[in-house]
């Protein structure tokens, strides 16, 4: 069974007084994500990373599509009890101390208000909020009221947790401290899916990704997989090598670098087989042979123009 | 049952921290107090003024708090984003809304017993510093049971006026909001009125069109028995939970409304 299913998910909001018209939000999200994953949510902003975990939420309804989670239609009371979820930007009753805050929402997941306060104790001490907890959210900083939100989405120790932008607002140490706790999270057996358009979170942290452009999927699968290795061909690093020798390759190479001390950097392109260039390097040492492995970032960029560009095509072509 | 009363609880504890709140409830103590003073000046209406002046700030006040902290129960969680963690969590809209109600219930029935308080308090001290011969000109004694009357239909007005603020709350802006439950709490007050245009009007529609709302809004000149009280009339039971009866139902529909258009909302 999926943690987490979405079928031909959409969502179109009216736009405009006078002559309302619809604007895609997102557009026929599938996709399934396992029990025990790390899911990175990626896309640029406007994308509809923040619409898709709203939809999961039942903050808002789909236009058509449907979602599952843990088995269970989104919203279903007994979902909702195995599940946590930090909003993007949070923001909580002022009035309330943190630690208030934390027993209120344990209490309505059954906890009784001493269990809630043990909940609440250990969870403040995990995200780092100390002394503070006893004042009143009104007086907390963007980064305090962003630790309290990642704690109260764990107050019931969910079997799955969203988390929208979970970095945003906090400190490099704060950072650090939330991969920590979602590599935590993962060991413990827990399905964390996050929307980010912080792509090292994503690298460091998750086994999948998805990346929405324009409210559509535009890619999906494991790191290895989208920045799949020998992609981009190789990168063979020589020494000795001579001129004529290097002339007679290059129309077999993508480009050719000059590192310094005899050495040139060769790249190859992923049509050509390493094996087969070494008889030809005529005496040459081979000094090293790398894949050259697109990042992230490059499968971002790509994609998202693609997906840009092909809305841009249909717009113009309606 | 339990998220509600949780939600009603969490509502109570934030309001009860919030200082207008707080504010508002010593504003009309102290105007209980000042009516002492006003009292001073007459000669034998002393009791009446004070009675008078209470009851109409404590109504006043209350009016205040169930609108604007009514409205705010809904617009303010949905703006600020607070609504998102809460309805994350196995809580249905329908315990969202009738919680936030309760909870705010709860707390203007807390400041009324407040302001009543403080109100028998001031009329105690009228009492026992008033010469015997002086409160034989008084038409009902300082310390009026009857008067609880007023302060209980003044409790059922809030309850229903913070209903109403709560389902215009739902669908429409803060200022609209506010701008209807008012009107509501006008023409609720002008319900008799309403009914019997035809006799002070030449006109064949209108009387059709005031009876229509007559019989949509509430009549809360029913619940307005602070002029009888005062004057030491009688207000009869049966009137009483015959008015109350009605405001409760009404109350139920309003509720009933705000859960279903509340229950379809895009929270965006």
């Amino acid at each position: 069974m999926d943690a987490i299913k979405t079928e031909g998910l959409t969502k179109h909001y009216q736009v405009g007084f006078w002559r309302p018209r619809p604007y895609v939000a997102l557009d026929n999200l599938s996709l399934s994500v396992g029990p025990g994953e790390v899911f990175g949510f990626l896309g640029p902003n406007g994308a509809g990373k923040t619409t898709t975990l709203k939809l999961l939420m039942q903050l808002i309804y789909p236009t058509s599509g449907h979602a599952e989670i843990l088995g269970s239609p989104v919203g279903d009371v007994a979902v909702k009890q195995r599940i946590g979820y930090l909003p993007e930007n949070p923001y909580f009753y002022d009035n309330l101390t943190a630690e208030e805050l934390l027993v209120y929402f344990a209490r309505m997941f059954g906890c009784s208000a001493s269990e809630g306060r043990t909940r609440a104790a250990r969870l403040l001490d995990e995200v780092g909020i100390g002394a503070e907890r006893r004042f009143q959210l009104r007086k907390f900083s963007k980064g305090m009221v962003q630790r309290v939100g990642i704690a109260q989405a764990l107050i019931n120790e969910p079997e799955v947790v969203f988390l929208d932008e979970p970095m945003s607002g906090l400190d490099p140490l704060g950072r650090r401290e939330v991969r920590e706790l979602i590599l935590r999270l993962r060991d413990r057996g827990c399905t964390v899916f996050f929307s980010s358009h912080v792509l090292s979170d994503a690298e460091a942290l998750c086994s999948r990704v998805a990346i929405l452009a324009k409210g559509r999927l535009a890619a999906i699968g494991g790191l290895d997989e989208l920045t799949s290795v020998g992609s981009r061909g190789w990168e063979l690093v020589v020494s000795g090598l001579t001129g004529d020798v290097l002339a007679r390759l290059k129309p077999r190479l993508t480009r050719a670098t000059e590192l310094g001390d005899g050495r040139f950097s060769l790249e190859l392109p992923p049509s050509t087989i390493p094996e087969q260039l070494i008889p030809d390097l005529g005496g040459a040492r081979i000094v090293s042979l790398n894949p050259l492995r697109g990042t992230l970032e490059d499968v971002f960029v790509e994609q998202v123009r693609a997906t840009s560009a092909e809305r841009f095509t249909e717009k113009v072509a309606s | 049952m339990r998220s509600i009363a949780i939600i009603a609880g969490g509502v109570f504890r934030d309001s009860v921290r919030d200082r207008i709140g707080y504010g508002l409830v010593f504003f009309s103590i102290f105007l209980m107090a000042a009516s002492f003073l006003l009292a001073q000046l007459t000669a034998g209406q002393d009791v009446k003024i004070i009675k008078d002046l209470g009851l109409a700030s404590a109504s006043a006040i209350g009016l205040f708090i169930a609108i604007f902290f009514g409205i705010g129960l809904v617009t303010k969680e949905v703006e600020r984003r607070s609504i998102y963690s809460v309805l994350s969590k196995p809580v249905t809209r329908t315990q969202f809304v009738i919680g936030k109600y309760l909870g705010l219930v709860l707390t203007l029935l807390i400041n009324l017993s407040v302001m009543v308080v403080a109100f028998y308090a001031v009329l105690l001290y009228l009492d026992l510093t008033t010469l015997d011969g002086a409160k034989a000109a008084w038409e009902a004694p300082a310390l009026d049971p009857r008067m609880l009357k007023a302060f209980a239909l003044i409790g059922v007005e809030l309850m229903l006026i913070t209903a109403t603020a709560i389902f215009f709350s739902t669908f429409s802006s803060p200022f609209l909001s506010v701008a209807m439950t008012f009107a509501v709490y006008i023409i609720g007050h002008f319900g008799e009125d309403l009914k019997n245009i035809n006799s002070i009007v030449k006109s064949v529609v209108l009387p059709y069109i005031t009876k229509a709302v007559y019989y949509v809004m509430p009549n809360l000149s029913a619940l307005d028995v602070k002029s009888a009280v005062v004057h030491g009339l009688p207000v009869s039971g049966t009137s009483m939970m015959l008015a109350t009866a009605s405001c409760m139902l009404y109350i139920a529909t309003l509720l009933v409304g705000s859960i279903v258009i509340f229950s379809r909302r895009d929270l965006k």
